[in-house]
This record gives C-alpha cells, sequence and structure tokens, in this order.
C-alpha cells in the first residue's frame, strides 16, 4: 500500500490544540473542522493543503487532549499519513481508529524538507524522497493496524468483522 | 513464561498463555467507563456501527461530574444524551447528580472495580484504578463506542517500567509527591506507550488514595497504565465494597521490564509542579514565597475524601497573609473546592461541607465552603444556607465573584474544558 504526497514539516510536541483549537469542538462535522486545522499555528495550513499531503514531525506528535477531533480534521484536510519522531499515546489510536496512518521514523524528520514529493509504503515502512531520492525507513505497521486503515477504520472494522454474529441493524 | 502484573491481566482477558510486549491482541473488557464529555461521541460511535444493545448493561458505567450541575443548554444536552441512552440500555452504573462524584473517585468506591480487571474508559485518567491491581486505560471515544458494542479492544502489549520505592518518608510526603517527582525524574516522554509498575516497600506502605493518585497520574508520563500489584491493604479496601470476585496477579521474580528505576524516597521533599508541566517540580524548599490569588483542591487525582483531611490539617487554625493594599483589596485568595466522593464523612465532614478550618482571607470565616459535586443543586443551597457564614462569606471574599453554588463547581483538571476544548 503505497502513498505518495507533498511534505509539511513540523516540530516537536505539536498538541492537539494546534492541531484544531479548542473554539472550533462544537464543530463534529469533518470538512467543516478542515477549514480550521492548525489555524492557530499555520493559517496557510488548511488552504494550501491538498489531497494526498503527508505531515512530516518530531516527538510527541499529537499530545494533549485525547480530543478524536484533531485526527479527524487531519484526514478531512486531505493528509494521507503523519510520520513523527513519535506520537502521544492516545492521538495513536484515534488516528488508527478513524483511518489514519501513522509511521514513527527517526530518521525521516532529517531527511524529509517541507515541499518535497515522497512515497511512503504502509506496508513495508520505506520512504522514499522523490525529490533527492534518498531513502529512510519508518517502523513497520502491524498487519492488524494496516487493516483497520484499509477497512477504513474500526467503525467499519467492527461493523464488518464483530457484529457478524450478533444482531446488527442494517 | 514469567510475565510481569500488566502482562498476565492482559494474557488472561486475551485468553493467552502468554504475551510479549508488542503483541496485538484482542482483549475482553471487564469495565467500560466514559463521562459526559466523552459519551455522547462514544455513543454515535455506537449507533454508527449499528449495535443494537450495549456488551452488557453490568459492565458499563456512565458517569457525568465534568459538567454538573450543568452550566449552559450544550451541557444539559450532553448531560441527556447520555442519561437518554442510559435509561434505553437500562445502564446499571449510571450516575448523575443526586448520587455522583468524580468518576475516578466513585467508581472503586462503589465497589464496580476489582483487582485482575480490564478497564477502559473515555478518558486519559483512567490508569487510575491500576492501583487496585486491574489493568486500566484511557482511550478515545471512537474505542469506547466500540467497546460498549463487543466488549473488546485491541490493544498492544506494553513494555513495563518497574519504580521501586524504598526508604522511610519525610513528613508530608504522600503518593502524589511521589508520582511528581517520578515525572520529573523522566519526563512526560519517560513512559510513553509503556506500564508503570509501582512497586516497593514505600507503595506497599501507603494508603489506597495515595496510590490512586500515583496510578492516576501515569499518564502524564505517557503511559499507557500504571499499575500497583494487590496487597492485603488492596483486598482489604475492596472486599469492604464490593461484591465482584478479585483476580490477584502478581509480576514473577524473572519477568523481563524495559527498565527497573530505584527511587530513595527519604530525599524526597513534598513537590511542587510548576507551569507548564507536571514533569516541571520543584523540592519544596526551593520554592520560596508564592504569593497565591487562587487555590484548588480536589480533582480527580486528590478528590478523595482523604484528601480533604490532609488538607484540612494543614490548615486548621491557620490565616492567610494580608496581600498588600496596593495589589488587590485585601480579600485573600479565592478558594475552590471539589470533592470526589460520594462518600459522607464524619465530624465536620458529616454536614457536606468539606473542611472546617481557621481563617482565610483577611478576616476569620468559620468554613471554608467546598461544596460537594454529588448533591442536588437545591440540597446544596440549603446545605449551604445551613452554614450561617456562606452568605457573610460571599459579602466579604472573593468567592463572591461565583453568585451561584454550582460555578464553584470548577475544577482545574478540566479547566480547559469549560471553554469546551474536549476531554
Amino acid at each position: 500500500m503505497k502513498i505518495e504526497g507533498r511534505v509539511w514539516k513540523f516540530g516537536d510536541d505539536v498538541d492537539t490544540d494546534l492541531i484544531i483549537p479548542a473554539r472550533y469542538l462544537n464543530i463534529s462535522d469533518g470538512r467543516e473542522l478542515a477549514r480550521h486545522v492548525f489555524a492557530d499555528v499555520r493559517p496557510d495550513f488548511a488552504g494550501a493543503v491538498t489531497a494526498g499531503d503527508i505531515i512530516v514531525a518530531g516527538r510527541n506528535f499529537g499530545c494533549g487532549s485525547s480530543r478524536e477531533h484533531a485526527p479527524l480534521a487531519l484526514k478531512a484536510a486531505g493528509i494521507r499519513a503523519v510520520i513523527a519522531r513519535s506520537f502521544a499515546r492516545i492521538f495513536y489510536r484515534n488516528a488508527f481508529n478513524i483511518g489514519l496512518p501513522l509511521m514513527e521514523s527517526g530518521e525521516a524528520e532529517e531527511l524529509l524538507q517541507e515541499g518535497e514529493k515522497i512515497s511512503v509504503d504502509l506496508s513495508t515502512g520505506k520512504i522514499e524522497n522523490m525529490t533527492s531520492h534518498k531513502t529512510c525507513s519508518a517502523q513497520r505497521i502491524p498487519d492488524f493496524m494496516r487493516n483497520l486503515v484499509q477497512t477504513g477504520g474500526l467503525v467499519e472494522h467492527v461493523r464488518q468483522n464483530k457484529l457478524k454474529k450478533k444482531t446488527v441493524r442494517r | 513464561m514469567a510475565m510481569t502484573i500488566t502482562e498476565k491481566i492482559l494474557a488472561a482477558r486475551a485468553g493467552l498463555k502468554s504475551v510479549s510486549p508488542g503483541d496485538l491482541i484482542e482483549v475482553k473488557v471487564d469495565l467500560a467507563f466514559a463521562h459526559d464529555v466523552t459519551a455522547p461521541l462514544a455513543i454515535r460511535v455506537f449507533e454508527e456501527i449499528g449495535a443494537e444493545k450495549v456488551f452488557n448493561r453490568n459492565k458499563v458505567a456512565l458517569v457525568a461530574d465534568h459538567f454538573v450541575p450543568n452550566k449552559d443548554i450544550a451541557s444539559a444536552q450532553q448531560a441527556k444524551r447520555m442519561r437518554d441512552f442510559a435509561r434505553k440500555h437500562r445502564i446499571k452504573n449510571y450516575f448523575e447528580v443526586g448520587e455522583s462524584g468524580i468518576g475516578h473517585v466513585i467508581l472503586p468506591e462503589k465497589g464496580l472495580i476489582v483487582p485482575g480487571m480490564v478497564v477502559i474508559g473515555a478518558d486519559s485518567h483512567t490508569c487510575a484504578y491500576g492501583a487496585l491491581g486491574a489493568f486500566s486505560t484511557g482511550v478515545g471515544s471512537t474505542d469506547l463506542g466500540a467497546v460498549m458494542a463487543t466488549g473488546e479492544i485491541w490493544l498492544k502489549v506494553p513494555p513495563t517500567i518497574r519504580f521501586e520505592y524504598t526508604g522511610r518518608k519525610r513528613r508530608w510526603v504522600a503518593g502524589k509527591d511521589l508520582i511528581l517527582y517520578t515525572i520529573g525524574l523522566i519526563g512526560v516522554e519517560g513512559a510513553l506507550y509503556s506500564a508503570m509498575e509501582f512497586a516497593g516497600p514505600v507503595i506497599r506502605g501507603l494508603p489506597m488514595y495515595q496510590r490512586f493518585a500515583m496510578a492516576n497520574m501515569a499518564v502524564e508520563a505517557g503511559a499507557k497504565n500504571g499499575i500497583i500489584e494487590p496487597d492485603r491493604e488492596t483486598l482489604s479496601y475492596v472486599r469492604e465494597r464490593s461484591t465482584l470476585k478479585p483476580r490477584i496477579f502478581r509480576s514473577d521474580p524473572g519477568a523481563v521490564y524495559a527498565k527497573v528505576i530505584r527511587i530513595d524516597v527519604s530525599r524526597i521533599e513534598p513537590q511542587v509542579a510548576f507551569p507548564p508541566s507536571p514533569a516541571n517540580d520543584r523540592p519544596l524548599s526551593t520554592v520560596g514565597k508564592v504569593s497565591l490569588d487562587q487555590v484548588f483542591i480536589g480533582s480527580c487525582t486528590n478528590g478523595w475524601l482523604e484528601d480533604l483531611r490532609d488538607a484540612a490539617r494543614i490548615l486548621r487554625g491557620k490565616k492567610a497573609a494580608p496581600a498588600p493594599s496596593s495589589v488587590r483589596p485585601a480579600a485573600g485568595p479565592a478558594w475552590a473546592v471539589t470533592w470526589g466522593s460520594s462518600q459522607r464523612g464524619k465530624g465536620p465532614f458529616r454536614r457536606r461541607t468539606a473542611i472546617s478550618s481557621g481563617a482565610w482571607g483577611t478576616r476569620r470565616a468559620r468554613f471554608i465552603s467546598a461544596i460537594p459535586t454529588w448533591r442536588r443543586h437545591r440540597r446544596s443551597w440549603d446545605a449551604l444556607a445551613g452554614l450561617t457564614n456562606y452568605r457573610w462569606l460571599l459579602k466579604n471574599t472573593r468567592l463572591r465573584c461565583c453568585p451561584r453554588p454550582s460555578s464553584l463547581h470548577v475544577r482545574t483538571k478540566y479547566a480547559s474544558l469549560l471553554g469546551m476544548s474536549g476531554a
């Protein structure tokens, strides 16, 4: 499963309040949320991001409040994957649960620059910089979680796999 | 194979003989918890999934504890959504204003959690229940919605970091000081994705409410769960409250730890965490004199009856220093106290006021009016009206900026939430 896209770079400790400021939490529609993503730190982001782009960041991405609006806003804005040195734990779960893949890589931050085109292989963890043609690797995403992303998230996964035997409304 | 207590609980509930850190497993959940902020979203997910009923109506706990009494229409609607869901699915453990408290305090208190359980909660501080020797971790609303539908959750088995506390505690050093010191030592990412296992003779000597405070804050070091092996103290706590059968797990002597950190507590002073992070903690003696504008006692970490007793013991007979009149009217600091417990106390606690103390502000007041969060709005009023000093307090202290009891229900842990900033 390969993803190609343009890089947006961020630093360490990008918290969920930076991703989607608290004043927008009364919105639950993804597309509406996407218009305000990174509104305080990078007001140009929401307008310039295009479908398929990839975020590359440092340590502890998604820390702070456990709001699910954050991964939802990123996904709705068109972000296809986030590569970071490390992620906050609950953000990590939330992202996979809504079908946004995350990859942990210590090298990516140095190798990849803003605006470069890269290709990411979700099944092997290989990251290729299509501008400089250098490669690096991220930790492999476990199969189960890759499936989660492919199915489209936890809701779909549960609907397809878990509730077959039990009573399902639809 | 030698395993840690966390690994043993997860293996047992996944139906496996053994698990190792990094394994992805599906685990059966013994209790799913959400509160009035996270439950509405989880309920939406539950409905999106298309589930018709919750996996077990006795194993879901819903507690209205963030915006109660409701501060505005939006929070009243959230509470209503949860209440309607609880009624529809006949959720046994649904608690609201009249009999509620702070979720992380009342669930153990009402005997819903016993050793060996897997508890999943839509709140980051759900790790608190690890103090009872249960595996307990916080998740987002999507996860919780799925748990309510299936009774299962996917988990990655965390590596365990063991913290061994030895030595003799100094006076006034409590579990909260130990955990703040520990977080200061390892940093807010120091236990990322890991289990924090608190052990050693000092932990065995801690009363339950201080163990809860430690496990509660494991998440502040990035941990997945905090856990303490059950001992006599744990079991007597559980037996007094619960009819559920505890399953006792203990770490094997040969268990593999990612790290073992030994801490000599005799060097630890009471700790003060400074902004901006819980890792920025300093020993009390280096803090110097700081003038206080607001004092907050309580929260889900320290909202136990015993915490308030400790505070009362410190405050009794004391008087706040008058503030320089050039700075502001000499009224002393503003106080807010939230009591998480639904328990009734004895002595001064019996009267639904939490602390009887000496003075605060420059004039003498008989009571610090801690308004118990679990009382009905009107009854809180009545209880307060019974304190002849209450109106006097409102008139003469900075509390007058909070004209109604409900506005005193401010909980700093959730202070950011008051601006609707998520869980």
